[in-house]
């Protein structure tokens, strides 16, 4: 089935069984390995990404769910060699160990953050649930969080990363 | 992991669907995917057809009306969860809904579609049964409405037929104050239930009118425990007769030993929480 994504701001084509879940079509089709695939049974978060601004298990949707419809994922968080908020929190609040969970962990808390300018421990530990970091980082993935949506905040006439 | 192979339709209406469950040799009917793309992924399920009813308009309202609330096929979890509606007037259900699966999980998966599936670990079934709901299922045909109370057969089995949708659950509006309370007991964020108790209560001058119990994750099906409602009925709330409808609770459960507990603790479990969730349903009750 002949299938048209919007995946990082660029319509991408592909002729697709209908079997084919998203994080193959991405990681396969695409070439975009960014998207990670951890325990491939819904659980993990490793292959969150943004269907249409909103946090999906990538592992749990066919690739023809998303025809039409625009995906983000990890590789489409910087603009023009700029990081994205979310990326330079996570690098000076060292989110991240290991990195497996990370691309899962900054698309969630991106999505927080679009909708909740000051996010709460709790709200954040709340929204990154369903996503598992095997280091066990957690205490500065929160922190990390906390300090994109106060950057985001001083820079409001930031371009919008969702294309 | 790979499904096996399958064909994929995608209507745009409900009638194109229902004319394709009709026509199709064993199709399945694919909504948020949470629970069916697992099975597929596992092999556990095996459909020849899938049939697509995301694209479908109209059928993603939460509506109420005439005394009824009305939820299409297509309401996704965390649109219950963010729902004023039924924060201010479904308190069990309210209370349920952030607590299914994780975040990310319910921005796909549908109500209805989890009690499709009836998993006996799924919390919309125990709290559909608590709150006296009904289903209304269509096929090209036409359409009929099942009480939840008839809906559920056995693990994963319903009286939901292969060319018929569940297209819409309906749930009783409030007559008066009401208060619920769903408790879960779960390992982790996003694992099954170890067990799980939806109560509903409707006070009626002070004394409880009606009360609704479910049980989730010990049975072959969610439970209603019936005995316990009607212990509760007409009755002045207090310790004691909270405590005696938990007990009856706990007789119907029927859970087994897994990793996630031993009977006789998951069965101890249900009278605690039909216990403390008719507690917080009553008082929620009270300052309604």
């Amino acid at each position: 089935m002949k299938i048209t994504v919007t995946v990082n701001g660029v319509e991408r084509t592909g002729d697709v069984e209908p079997r084919l879940l998203l994080v193959h079509f991405i990681r396969e089709t695409l070439g975009l390995t960014g998207t990670h695939i951890g325990c491939d049974t819904t659980s993990c978060g490793a292959c969150t990404v943004l269907l249409d601004g909103m946090p999906v298990k990538s592992c749990t949707l066919l690739a023809v769910m998303a025809d039409g419809r625009s995906v983000t994922t990890v590789e489409g968080l910087q603009r023009n060699g700029e990081l994205d908020p979310i990326q330079v929190a996570f690098k000076e609040e060292h989110g991240l160990q290991c990195g497996f969970c990370t691309p899962g962990m900054m698309l969630v808390g991106k999505a927080l953050i679009e909708r909740n300018q000051a996010p709460t421990d709790e709200d954040v530990r709340w929204a990154i649930s369903g996503n598992i970091c095997r280091c066990t980082g957690y205490m500065n993935i929160v922190k990390a969080v906390q300090h994109a949506a106060r950057m985001r905040a001083e820079t409001p006439a930031e371009a919008p990363a969702q294309a | 992991m790979l499904p096996a192979r399958f064909e994929y339709h995608r209507p745009t209406t409900l009638e194109e669907a229902l004319g394709l469950l009709g026509s199709l040799e064993e199709p399945k009917v694919l909504s948020g995917g949470q629970s069916l793309i697992p099975l597929l992924k596992l092999r556990f399920a095996a459909p020849s057809h899938l049939v697509d009813i995301n694209r479908i308009p109209g059928m993603d309202g939460i509506a109420e009306e005439g005394g009824t609330l009305r939820l299409g096929a297509l309401v996704r979890h965390n649109q219950v969860v963010s729902s004023d509606m039924v924060g201010a007037r479904y308190p069990v259900l309210a209370a349920a809904a952030p607590q299914i699966a994780d975040p990310i999980v319910r921005n796909l998966g549908t109500v209805a579609g989890s009690l499709a599936h009836a998993d006996p670990a799924g919390d919309w079934g125990a709290v559909m049964l608590a709150v006296g709901a009904t289903f209304v299922l269509r096929s090209a045909r036409g359409e009929r409405e099942v009480t939840a109370d008839d809906f559920f057969r056995d693990i994963f089995t319903t009286v939901l037929e292969p060319n018929e949708i569940l297209a819409e659950v309906r749930v009783p509006a409030p007559t008066g104050p009401v208060g619920g309370a769903y408790l879960k007991l779960e390992r982790k964020v996003g694992d099954f239930g170890t067990v799980a108790a939806a109560v509903h209560v409707q006070m009626d001058d002070g004394k409880i009118g009606r009360a609704g119990i479910g049980l989730t994750a010990v049975g072959t099906r969610n439970l209603r425990a019936a005995e316990a409602e009607s212990v509760l009925a007409g009755q002045e709330p207090g310790e004691e007769l909270f405590a005696d409808a938990g007990r009856r609770a706990a007789g119907i459960a029927s859970p087994i030993t897994d990793i996630r507990g031993s009977a006789e603790y998951k069965r101890h479990m249900v009278e605690v929480y039909v216990r403390r969730g008719l507690a917080r349903a009553v008082e929620m009750a009270r300052a309604a």
